[in-house]
């Protein structure tokens, strides 16, 4: 076997997360109308101020185009083929674990994510989101003892009405772009993050979102609000089982930083891709942005995106706050026939304002991957800075790694770099290697791993060690 | 040192190989006994390094013919990781730069893949430490290379030297070292000439890879044998050296035209 073939071998790694779990699930109509949008608003019982931003959102969309611009290609998504509620049938969130159905629970234990008191991890809260419901929460009380909130926002809608409609929609507007708008008009849980004036919060965050409906799309939401001088680390995880049916996921999660507050987000997205051939997979179109809206107020992004057989996905931050910080750290690996066009936007408002931007791009199989940025420095932004490094790796000779970057500047005193790269893992690094000792797949697995460091190194400790599993995982394989 | 006695430990008959399609092996014999050095010498093009990469398993090139015994095991039918783990060491004329991966941590993974095949304990980071920090006596090479990535921005020399401290470390039972000596300069050659002579022992086996006189005034050789158009030609004692230096290499033009107008291929043996 050439080593190109065994390389390829390597990268093709079985999905583990694409069992499906057997439970009831109370699921409504296929299609979207606007009977849609009011029955999933009273499901949840929701205040008329929602409904009312879900029907202008609706409305918003239904004069809106899907983007066309990104560089990937699929077949027309039929909205009406969808399915845009479904939840595990038992009512309403359980007051305590112990009522949680079992079911639900070994699903999560599968997935890695305890929730019950004896083996949840000690230092992370977790709200777990299963479709379109989040059935658990832990540490919620002791969150609160610090004035932090953590729940599923469908709660929050119910307990911190004054909160959601202060913030709901104020980073991503309804109409941002066609994706948002749809999410804004159907979106079905997701978590909500509080941290009041200077708290730091206590333990890190984490959402795991889990699709489980074949038919369903998953349309979640998330908002984190950090006000003056707080801060909080928060990560969310996906998986979903293998079906030979694309699934839609389109989410929005906004995020908004006070004077002087912190808020730092990691992303794991491992939905699943589809198998080799391109059938079946995730359509993940994903709008994520960070408000910097007070004065030295610091937002950081970093993504580890491993799924998805299209992902659609550029978590920006808008730096309005003077001394406002904005970082985006990437690692997207795209196999087989996955497509990935991601990326940021940096939008420079603030004075002295800074932004970094780091991207490592590895393309493997037949894969296309992107990186697409946008560096603007509006024109108040005197002695604004951005760092941009865009790498691609690239892993055989039929896959595809592109850069985009643009940059606007109306400002004469500011500074923008930019670098980029793309190298090839070549059969003579490999040789090297493997002549030392070191088999095929951990040589693959430490050239990726090496080429992600300075992503992985922004990871929350915890996680760190997990997404190099991952993508030692994700490139893994049957070395003949 | 030559001793009849001593155990063979690799065994090369009549070995062809090819890369894409084009032949380049035509038929190499070669024993190597245990304690022994070997230089093999020839010009540009031999078939030199395709010799070392077939024994080291590189995949662009394709065995066609003959056999490679080590220790009396088929070698050619093992992974290239495996014909390291068990004592096969190539030490390449072209060491490739591997960004992002941490030389230190490399060597330890090599080290530790050689180790549990000997059925040693695998070294933690601090064992391991030590005794890097102790091999890098050998070739007198800066600690601080073990920080960066493995080969990257190193000049030529220090390629080199880093390619001997991996031999240190993996204690090779036949080390194949290409051309290691070209493209340093005096200092780094007798460094790297001395690091050589410090590991070669009675129950290890080097084989030299050079095509100049110099770097066998520092390592003597036991034998020295003539490639040619991916042959041995000639075979002798570290004297036929010094008469390639002396008569260059056109009197082995003559005598491999001479050769195939008569469709031999054996080697001619000197006294
Ligand atoms: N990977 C390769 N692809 C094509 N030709 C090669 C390759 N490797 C070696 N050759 C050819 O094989 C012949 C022998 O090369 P090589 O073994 O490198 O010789 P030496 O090391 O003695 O200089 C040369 O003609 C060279 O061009
Ligand atoms: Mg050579």
């Amino acid at each position: 076997m050439s080593s190109a073939q065994a390389v390829g071998d390597l990268v093709s790694q079985p999905y583990k997360y694409g069992f499906v779990t057997d439970i009831e699930t109370e699921k409504i109509a296929k299609g979207l109308s606007e009977d849609v949008v009011r029955l999933i608003s009273s499901k949840k019982q929701e205040p008329d101020f929602l409904l009312d931003f879900r029907l202008r959102a609706y409305r918003q969309w239904l004069q809106m185009q899907e983007p066309d611009w990104a560089s990937l290609g699929y077949p027309p998504i039929d909205y009406q083929n969808i399915i845009y509620y479904a939840a595990p049938k038992q009512q309403a969130k359980k007051a305590s674990l112990d009522e949680v159905d079992p079911k639900l629970l070994e699903t999560f234990d599968k997935l890695g994510i305890p929730l019950s008191e004896q083996k949840r991890l000690s230092n992370v809260a977790v709200d777990a989101v299963f479709d379109s419901v989040s059935i658990a929460t832990t540490y919620k009380e002791k969150l609160a003892e610090h004035g932090v909130i953590f729940c599923s926002i469908s709660e929050a809608v119910k307990e911190h009405p004054e909160l959601i409609e202060r913030y709901l929609g104020t980073v991503v507007a309804s109409n941002d772009n066609y994706f948002a708008a749809l999410n804004s008009a159907v979106f079905s849980d997701g978590s909500f993050v509080f941290i009041p004036k200077g708290v730091d919060c206590p333990m890190e965050l984490s959402t795991y979102f889990r699709i489980n409906s074949g038919d369903t799309g998953q349309f979640e939401r998330t908002l984190i609000v950090a006000e003056e001088g707080a801060s909080v680390s928060y990560l969310e995880g996906c998986t979903a089982p293998m079906f030979d049916t694309n699934q839609l996921h389109a989410a929005v999660v906004e995020l908004v930083a006070l004077d002087d507050a912190s808020i730092k987000y990691s992303t794991v997205q491992n939905w699943y891709a589809g198998d080799e051939n391109g059938v079946g997979g995730i359509y993940n179109f994903v709008t994520k942005r960070g408000h910097c809206r007070g004065d030295r107020s610091h937002i950081s992004w970093t993504q580890v995106e491993t799924g998805s057989a299209i992902t659609w996905k550029y978590p920006s931050c808008v730096l309005q706050g003077a001394d406002s910080v904005g970082e985006f750290y990437s690692v997207a690996l795209t196999n087989n026939c996955q497509q990935a066009d991601t990326g940021t936007k940096m939008i420079h408002v603030g004075p002295r304002s800074r932004s970094t931007i780091v991207s490592k791009g590895i393309s493997a199989g037949r894969s296309s991957n992107s990186y697409r940025g946008l560096v603007q420095i509006g024109p108040k932004a005197v002695g604004a800075r951005n760092y941009s490094q865009c790498d691609s790796m690239l892993i055989g000779d039929r896959a595809a790694a592109n850069t985009y970057p643009y940059i606007r500047s109306q400002q004469p005193q500011s500074a923008v770099e930019h670098e980029a790269s793309t190298c090839r893992i070549s059969e003579d690094q490999l040789f090297y290697l493997q002549s030392r000792g070191i088999g095929l797949e951990e040589a693959v697995s430490m050239m990726v791993s090496g080429f992600c460091r300075d992503v992985f190194n922004q990871l929350p400790m915890e996680f760190a060690a997990e997404a190099d599993k991952l993508l030692a995982l994700k490139l893994e394989g049957s070395v003949g | 040192m030559i001793r009849s006695d001593a155990p063979v430990l690799l065994e090369i008959r009549d070995l062809q190989a090819r890369v894409e399609d084009k032949a380049i092996l035509k038929g190499v014999n070669l024993t190597v006994r245990a304690g022994e050095i070997h230089a093999v010498m020839g010009r540009n093009g031999s078939g030199k390094s395709t010799l070392s990469k077939v024994l080291a398993g590189h995949p662009a090139y394709t065995v066609t013919g003959g056999s490679v015994t080590y220790r009396g095991d088929n070698l050619l039918e093992l992974d290239p990781e495996q014909r390291a783990r068990i004592g096969v060491f190539l030490g390449f004329q072209y060491p490739v730069e591997i960004p992002g991966v941490s030389n230190l941590e490399f060597l330890r993974v090599a080290t530790n893949a050689r180790r549990g095949e000997k059925g040693e304990e695998e070294l933690d980071t601090f064992a391991f430490e030590d005794l890097v920090r102790e091999r890098l006596k050998v070739v007198q090479m800066d600690p601080a290379f073990l920080e960066r990535s493995v080969n990257e921005g190193f000049s030529g020399g220090e390629k080199k030297r880093n390619e001997i401290l991996q031999m240190a470390l993996l204690e090779p039972v036949v080390a194949i070292l290409d051309e290691t000596d070209s493209g340093l300069d005096i200092d780094a050659l007798r460094i790297v000439a001395g690091g050589v002579n410090q590991l070669a022992g009675p129950d290890n086996a080097t084989l030299l890879i050079t095509h100049y006189q110099r770097l066998l005034d520092a390592i003597t050789p036991d034998y020295v044998h003539v490639m040619a158009a991916g042959r041995i030609l000639r075979t002798g004692g570290k004297e036929l050296a010094l008469e390639l230096e002396q008569r260059g290499y056109d009197w082995v033009d003559e005598e491999l035209a001479a050769l195939e107008a008569a469709g031999d291929r054996t080697p001619v043996e000197v006294g």
